[in-house]
C-alpha cells in the first residue's frame, strides 16, 4: 500500500465520474444510471480496503499523502485518515451507493444533472474526511454544499426552492465564521495544517481570541449537526429534498458537523471547550430532549424523523462535550480517561449508525411515498397486513433507531451515556428522557399509525416493498445487526485513535 | 464446572438460530416452524438439565468460588476492555430449572392452542426469540447482557400482546406496556451506566467488590444507584406505580399470557432484585432495600384488591401475577432471598397452569368473561381438576408448592418487620377469596349464557397442563422448612435452601436474615386461606350465580366502583403524564415554528436587505481595496469561485468584506 494515493482516488473517482457524466449523451439514460453505480463502487470497495488495512493498534494518521500545492501560503494538499475517518469514509461510500442504485430507479427527470451532482456531492463529503489541511477542508466543506442545493431545488418537493435557499444560506453563515477562524489561525501560526495547529494550540496566550475563533467554528458545526437552536433547516431540507438526498443528508452530512467537531474543535480548543462544555452539553440534552418531544408532535412522517435526527445528533455532542469537559484531568485519572474515551467512542459510533439508521428510515420513506403520494401519519392504518415485508423493515430500523439492544443504536446510546454520565451525571440523567419519548413517538406514530389497527380500506391493493427497494435496504440492516450484536470491530477501529488523542489534548492543557 | 460452563452459551443460541430459520427460510410453513419451536426449546432443556444436574453434583464448588465464567466478547473501552459472557452459579441454576421447563410445556400447548392462525409461524418466531431473551438473562454474568436481553424480551412482549394488532384494544395494549416498561429500563439503564463508572466493571462480582467502596465515600450515590436499578425491575415486574401494563398485557394470545406475563419475562425483574441483592444491601442501614420492601408490599396488597372486582378471567390472573411477584419483592426487601426464589419458582409453576387453564376455557367456551360460563366442570373435567390444584397451590393450601413458598415469605416478614407481615397476610386472604370466587364462577352451577357450548380442548393443550398441575403440586417440597416436624428431615433438610444459600457467601456485607421455622406463623396463613376459601364458597360457590344474576360484592358500593375502576390509576396517568406530555410536544412544536424558525426567516430577510445595499458599496469601494490586497486575497477568491454561483453570490460578498476586516485588525496588532 505505500505510496499508492488510495485517499486521493477514493475521493476524486466520483469527480471523473461526474465529468464523464457530463460528456454522456442526455438521452442515455440507463448507460447514465448503470456507469453512475458501478463508478461509486469504486470508493465503496476502496474504502473496505482501508478499513482493513488501517492499523488500529497503532490508531495513527494513515494513508497520509501530502503534495506542495500553494507553496506561498504554506496550503499543502495533505491527506489521510486516522480511527474516526475511517467509519466515515467507509458510510459515505455505502450511503452514496445506495443512494444511487435507489435513486436510478426512481429519478425520472434531469437524469443527467442528478447522478453529475450526486457524484460530485460524493466528492465533497469525501473531502472532508480525509483532508488534513484547513484550506482543503474548507474547500471541500463548501463543495458538498452546492450540489445539495441543487438536489433539493430541482428534484425537491412544493417548497423546495425555500429550502434549498434556507438549507444554503444557513450553512454558509456558518462557514464565513469558520473561514474567519481559519485563517486567524493562519494569520498566528502560519500554518494551515489541522494535525501540526492541534499541537500548536493557537492563541494559547489569549484566551479571548481563542474563545472568539471557538464559538466561531462552533456555530459552523452546529448549524450542521444540527445543534439546537440552529436546527430548523433541518426539517424543511428533509421535507422537500428527494428521497435520496435525504438519506445522503441525514446520513452524511450532518457527520461532517459532528466530524468538525473531533476533527477540529476538541484538539485544537481543548482549552475553550472545557471551559464552554457546561454550555454544549446543555445544548446537546436540549436536542435530546426537545428533538424528540417535537417530533413527537409532529403528523409529517418524513418531519418527524427529521426532528428525531436532531434528538440523536445530540447524543453525539453529549459524548464530545463530556470528553472536553474531562480535559486536563484526564492526564492523571487514567479511569476519567477511560470514561471520556468510551464517550467519544460512543459518539463516533452514533455518527455511523445514525447514518445507516436514519438513512435506512429515509429509504422507507421514499418506498411509500412512491406509492401513496402522501407522508400523513393519518392517512395509513392497519398496513401490517398488506404488506408484511415493508412492514418487517420499517419496523427493525424503528427499533434500531429507538436503540433497542441487539441493534446498533443501542451500543452507541450505551457508550455515551455510560462515558458521560461519570463526567456530567445530572446532564446525562436528563437525556434520558429522549431514550422513553423516542421510543413513545416511533412506536406511537410510526409503527401503530402506519401499520396497526383496522387496514384503511384505500390502501387495499398496495404493493408490498419491490426487490431493489428491499435490495437498498439489506446492507443498511446487515450492519444494524452486525453492530449490534458484536460491536468490537468498529469500537476496535476508532478507540485506539480517541484514546491517544484524549490523552494527547489532557496532557496538553495540563501542561 | 469448567466444561460445564461451556455448553452454556448454546441454551440461549438454539432458540436465537431457531427464530433466524424461521423468520427468514419457513415464513410459510405453519406446522414445520411450530415443531422446529418446540425441537429447540427441548434442545435447551436438555442442555439446561444437564447444567443443572451438574451444578448440584458440584454444588461444595459454589461454597469456594461463587461463579464459573465463560467470557465470549471483549469490547475495547480506552485502555481497558469490557467482558461480556455467561456464568453458572446458584441463582442461574435455580432459574435453569425453572425457566425451560415451563416454556417447554407452554411451547407444547401453543402447538395446539394457536392452531389455524394465519400468523402461526410468527407466533413461533417471536416466542423463539423470548425465550432466547429470557435464558440468555438467567445465564448472563454481567449487566449489559441482561439488560440486552431485558430488552429483547420486552420487544417480544410488545409484539406478542399486539400480536392480533388489527385489533386496537391490542395495539394499544402493546404500545402501554412498552412505553411503560421503558421508564423503568432507562432508570435500570443510568443506573448501570452510574455502576459502571463507579466499579469499572459490569460483570457481578466485580461489581459487588466495587460497592462496598462506594457505600463507604459516597452512601447518597450508592442509594440512587439501587433505586436505580430497582426503578428497572419496578416496570419489569409491574410493580405500583408502574403496574398499569400488566393487566392490559392480557390481549395477547393466552399461552403468551401465561409464559411472559405471568412465569417467565414479568419475574425477570424479581430476578434482577435478587441478583443484585449486594448493591441493596451494602448500606448499613439499608434504606434502598426498605423502599423495595415497601413497594412490594403495598403491589401485593393493592393489587389483591383489584382482583376481587374483575369479570374478565384472565385479568384476574394478571391482577394475582401482579401481587404474587409484589409478594416477592417484598421478600427481597425483607433479606429474604432464598423465599423469594423460592416462590419466584413456584408461583411460575401454578401460574402458567392457571393461565393456560384459562386459555383452555377460553378456547372451549369462546368467550373471557366470567359472568358468561358456569358449570364448566363437567364439560371440562381436565382443565377443572388441574384448574383447580393452581387454584389450591395460588391460595396457599398444604401441602401444595405455593404454600410453602408463600409461608416461607410470611415467616421472613414476621420476624423482620410486622407491619409487612399484617399486609402480607391480608393479601393472603384476598387472594384465596379471589381464586375461589374465580372457580366457582368459571367451573361451578349452570352455563350463564345459553349460546356457548364448551368442549374439552384437544390433548396436546391438556397434557402440559397435567405436567405443570404436578409441579405446582410437589415443587414445595424442595424448599420444606428443615426444622419442620417430620417432614423436613424427611425431605433432605430443605435442599432447596441450602442449595442458593452459597449464592452471596463471598462478600461478607451481605448479612440476610435466616429465620427458622415458625409454626404460628403457618397456622395463621393456613386459616387466613381457608377463611378465604370458605368466604369464596360462601358467595359464589354454595348458590351459583345465576344468567342475569348481579355480583354479591356489588353491595360493597363506592368500594366495589373504586376496585372495578383499578382505583382509577390509567385515567389519572392518562389525565396528567400522557396529556401533559403532548401538551408539551405540541408548545415546543409551535415555540420551533413560531419563534426559533421565525428569527431565522428574519435575519434571513433583513440580511438579503443589507446584501443589496452592499452591492452598491462593493461596486464602488471594496473592489478597489480587494484588488490591493494581493495573494491572500486571491488565495481566498481561488477558493471562492467554486461556491459563486447562481443566485447566492450576492451573499459572499459577506466573505469578502469580513476577510478584510479582520486583515485590518491584523495589521494594526
Amino acid at each position: 500500500m505505500e505510496g499508492f494515493p488510495i485517499l486521493t482516488i477514493i475521493t476524486f473517482t466520483p469527480l471523473l465520474g461526474a465529468l464523464v457524466i457530463l460528456a454522456l449523451p442526455r438521452d442515455n439514460e440507463r448507460t447514465i444510471k448503470l456507469f453512475a453505480i458501478l463508478l461509486s463502487l469504486i470508493p465503496l470497495v476502496l474504502a473496505i480496503v482501508v478499513w482493513f488495512n488501517y492499523d488500529f493498534q497503532a490508531g495513527t494518521i494513515q494513508f497520509a499523502e501530502e503534495y506542495q500545492w500553494i507553496p506561498t501560503l504554506s496550503i499543502k494538499y495533505r491527506m489521510g485518515v486516522d480511527g474516526i475517518s475511517v467509519p466515515m469514509v467507509f458510510l459515505t461510500a455505502l450511503l452514496t451507493v445506495v443512494s444511487l442504485y435507489y435513486s436510478s430507479h426512481v429519478i425520472k427527470v434531469r437524469v443527467k444533472e442528478y447522478f453529475f451532482f450526486f457524484l460530485l456531492l460524493e466528492m465533497g463529503m469525501m473531502g472532508v474526511f480525509t483532508s488534513l489541511d484547513f484550506f482543503l477542508f474548507y474547500v471541500f466543506w463548501e463543495i458538498g454544499l452546492v450540489p445539495m442545493y441543487f438536489l433539493i431545488g430541482v428534484w425537491g418537493g412544493e417548497r423546495r426552492e425555500y429550502a434549498a435557499i434556507k438549507f444554503f444560506l444557513y450553512t454558509l453563515t456558518g462557514s464565513v465564521l469558520m473561514l474567519l477562524a481559519i485563517l486567524a489561525m493562519f494569520f498566528t501560526e502560519g500554518t494551515f495544517d489541522i494535525i501540526e495547529m492541534a499541537s500548536r494550540q493557537p492563541f494559547s496566550d489569549s484566551f479571548v481570541l481563542q474563545a472568539l475563533a471557538f464559538w466561531g467554528i462552533f456555530i459552523a458545526f452546529a448549524i450542521k449537526v444540527p445543534l439546537f437552536p440552529f436546527h430548523t433547516w433541518l426539517p424543511d431540507a428533509h421535507v422537500e429534498a428527494p428521497t435520496a438526498g435525504s438519506v445522503i443528508l441525514a446520513g452524511v452530512l450532518l457527520k461532517l458537523g459532528c466530524y468538525g467537531f473531533l476533527r477540529i474543535l476538541l484538539p485544537i480548543f481543548p482549552q475553550a471547550f472545557q471551559v464552554y462544555a457546561p454550555i454544549v452539553a446543555l445544548l446537546a440534552v436540549i436536542s435530546i430532549v426537545y428533538g424528540a418531544l417535537v417530533s413527537m408532535a409532529q403528523w409529517d412522517l418524513k418531519k418527524l424523523i427529521a426532528y428525531s435526527s436532531v434528538s440523536h445528533m445530540g447524543y453525539v455532542i453529549l459524548g464530545v462535550a463530556a470528553a472536553a469537559s474531562a480535559g486536563a484531568k484526564m492526564a492523571s485519572d487514567p479511569a476519567l480517561l477511560d470514561s471520556a474515551t468510551i464517550a467519544v467512542n460512543g459518539a463516533v459510533m452514533q455518527m455511523f449508525n445514525h447514518g445507516i439508521i436514519t438513512g435506512g428510515l429515509f429509504l422507507l420513506v421514499g418506498v411509500i411515498y412512491e406509492r401513496t403520494h402522501t407522508r400523513d401519519l393519518k392517512a395509513f392504518g392497519g398496513l401490517g397486513t398488506k404488506v408484511p415485508i415493508y412492514y418487517a423493515v420499517m419496523l427493525t430500523t424503528v427499533l434500531a433507531s429507538l436503540g433497542l439492544p441487539g441493534l446498533a443504536g443501542f451500543v452507541a446510546e450505551f457508550m455515551v451515556f455510560r462515558g458521560a454520565i461519570a463526567i456530567i451525571p445530572v446532564m446525562t440523567a436528563i437525556a434520558g428522557i429522549g431514550v422513553v419519548v423516542t421510543a413513545a413517538f416511533f412506536l406511537w406514530k410510526v409503527i401503530q399509525g402506519m401499520f396497526l389497527g383496522p387496514l384503511n380500506e384505500k390502501w387495499a391493493n398496495l404493493p408490498d416493498m419491490e426487490r431493489y427497494e428491499v435490495l437498498c435496504m439489506v446492507p443498511l440492516i446487515f450492519f444494524m445487526a452486525l453492530f449490534g450484536l458484536y460491536p468490537v470491530p468498529i469500537i476496535n477501529i476508532m478507540n485506539n485513535t480517541v484514546h491517544s488523542m484524549l490523552h494527547t489534548l489532557s496532557l496538553m492543557i495540563g501542561g | 464446572m469448567e466444561d460445564l460452563v461451556r455448553i452454556v452459551p448454546f441454551i440461549p443460541m438454539v432458540p436465537l438460530l431457531t427464530f433466524a430459520i424461521i423468520a427468514i427460510f419457513v415464513r410459510r410453513h405453519h406446522k414445520l416452524s411450530g415443531y422446529l419451536t418446540v425441537a429447540a426449546i427441548f434442545i435447551a432443556w436438555l442442555l439446561s438439565m444437564v447444567i443443572v444436574l451438574g451444578a448440584v453434583a458440584n454444588m461444595p464448588h459454589f461454597a469456594e468460588e461463587p461463579a464459573v465464567h465463560l467470557t465470549l466478547l471483549r469490547i475495547p473501552t480506552g485502555a481497558t476492555t469490557l467482558d461480556i459472557g455467561v456464568q453458572i452459579d446458584p441463582l442461574t441454576v435455580a432459574l435453569l430449572f425453572m425457566v425451560p421447563t415451563v416454556c417447554l410445556m407452554i411451547f407444547i400447548y401453543s402447538v395446539g392452542y394457536m392452531e389455524g392462525d394465519p400468523r402461526y409461524s410468527r407466533f413461533f418466531a417471536y416466542v423463539c426469540l423470548f425465550s432466547t431473551g429470557m435464558l440468555g438473562l438467567v445465564v448472563a454474568d454481567n449487566l449489559l447482557l441482561l439488560f440486552i436481553c431485558w430488552e429483547v424480551m420486552g420487544l417480544c412482549s410488545y409484539l406478542l400482546i399486539g400480536f392480533w394488532f388489527e385489533k386496537p384494544s391490542a395495539m394499544w395494549a402493546g404500545l402501554k406496556a412498552f412505553i411503560t416498561t421503558r421508564i423503568g429500563d432507562v432508570l435500570l439503564l443510568l443506573g448501570m451506566v452510574l455502576l459502571y463508572t463507579q466499579t469499572g466493571a459490569l460483570r457481578f462480582e466485580t461489581v459487588f467488590d466495587g460497592v462496598e467502596r462506594i457505600a463507604e465515600t459516597n452512601p447518597n450515590l450508592m442509594f440512587v444507584i439501587a433505586l436505580l436499578v430497582f426503578g428497572g425491575a419496578v416496570g419489569k415486574s409491574a410493580q405500583f406505580p408502574l403496574h398499569v401494563w400488566l393487566p392490559d398485557a392480557m390481549e395477547g394470545p393466552t399461552p403468551v399470557s401465561a409464559l411472559i406475563h405471568a412465569a417467565t419475562m414479568v419475574a425477570a425483574g424479581v430476578f434482577l432484585v435478587a441478583r443484585m441483592l449486594p448493591i441493596f444491601v451494602v448500606l448499613p442501614a439499608m434504606p434502598a432495600l426498605a423502599w423495595v420492601a415497601a413497594i412490594g408490599a403495598i403491589t401485593a396488597f393493592f393489587a389483591s384488591t383489584i382482583a376481587v372486582a374483575q369479570d374478565d378471567i384472565k385479568r384476574v390472573l394478571a391482577y394475582s401475577t401482579i401481587s404474587q411477584l409484589g409478594y416477592m419483592i417484598m421478600a427481597l426487601g425483607l433479606g429474604g432471598f432464598v423465599a423469594a426464589v423460592f416462590h419466584l419458582i413456584t408461583h411460575a409453576f401454578f401460574k402458567a397452569l392457571l393461565f393456560l387453564g384459562s386459555g383452555s376455557v377460553i378456547h372451549g367456551v369462546g368467550t373471557n368473561d366470567m359472568m358468561e360460563m358456569g358449570g364448566l366442570r363437567k364439560k371440562m373435567p381436565y382443565t377443572f381438576w388441574t384448574f383447580l390444584i393452581g387454584m389450591l397451590a395460588l391460595a396457599g393450601v398444604p401441602p401444595l408448592a405455593g404454600f410453602w413458598s408463600k409461608d416461607e415469605i410470611l415467616a421472613v416478614a414476621f420476624e423482620q418487620n410486622m407491619l409487612v407481615w399484617v399486609i402480607g397476610t391480608l393479601a393472603a386472604f384476598i387472594t384465596a377469596f379471589y381464586m375461589t370466587r374465580q372457580v366457582c364462577l368459571t367451573f361451578v352451577g349452570q352455563p350463564r349464557k345459553k349460546e356457548i357450548h364448551a368442549h374439552e380442548s384437544p390433548r396436546l393443550m391438556y397434557v402440559p397442563l397435567i405436567v405443570l398441575a404436578i409441579g405446582a403440586a410437589l415443587l414445595g417440597l424442595l424448599g420444606v422448612p428443615a426444622d419442620f416436624p417430620v417432614l423436613g428431615p424427611l425431605l433432605g433438610n430443605n435442599p432447596f435452601h441450602r442449595f442458593l444459600a452459597a449464592q452471596f457467601h463471598q462478600w461478607h456485607y451481605v448479612q440476610l436474615p435466616h429465620v427458622s421455622f415458625n409454626a404460628s406463623v403457618m397456622v395463621i396463613s393456613i386459616v387466613m386461606a381457608g377463611c378465604g376459601i370458605g368466604l369464596g364458597y360462601l358467595l359464589y360457590g354454595r348458590k351459583p350465580l345465576e344468567a342475569g344474576q348481579r355480583d354479591p360484592l356489588e353491595r360493597l358500593g363506592i368500594i366495589w366502583t373504586v376496585l372495578r375502576n383499578k382505583y382509577y390509576i390509567d385515567e389519572i396517568y392518562r389525565g396528567t403524564v400522557i396529556r401533559g406530555t403532548i401538551a408539551l410536544a405540541t408548545l415546543l412544536f409551535r415555540f420551533d415554528l413560531g419563534i426559533i424558525d421565525a428569527v431565522v426567516n428574519l435575519v434571513g430577510k433583513l440580511t438579503e436587505r443589507w446584501s443589496y445595499v452592499s452591492r452598491l458599496f462593493d461596486t464602488y469601494v471594496i473592489d478597489g481595496i480587494v484588488n490591493g490586497v494581493g495573494r491572500v486575497t486571491s488565495a481566498v477568491g481561488q477558493e471562492l469561485r467554486y461556491i459563486q454561483t447562481g443566485r447566492v453570490q450576492n451573499y459572499m460578498v459577506i466573505v469578502v468584506i469580513s476577510v478584510v476586516l479582520l486583515m485590518g485588525v491584523f495589521l494594526y496588532m
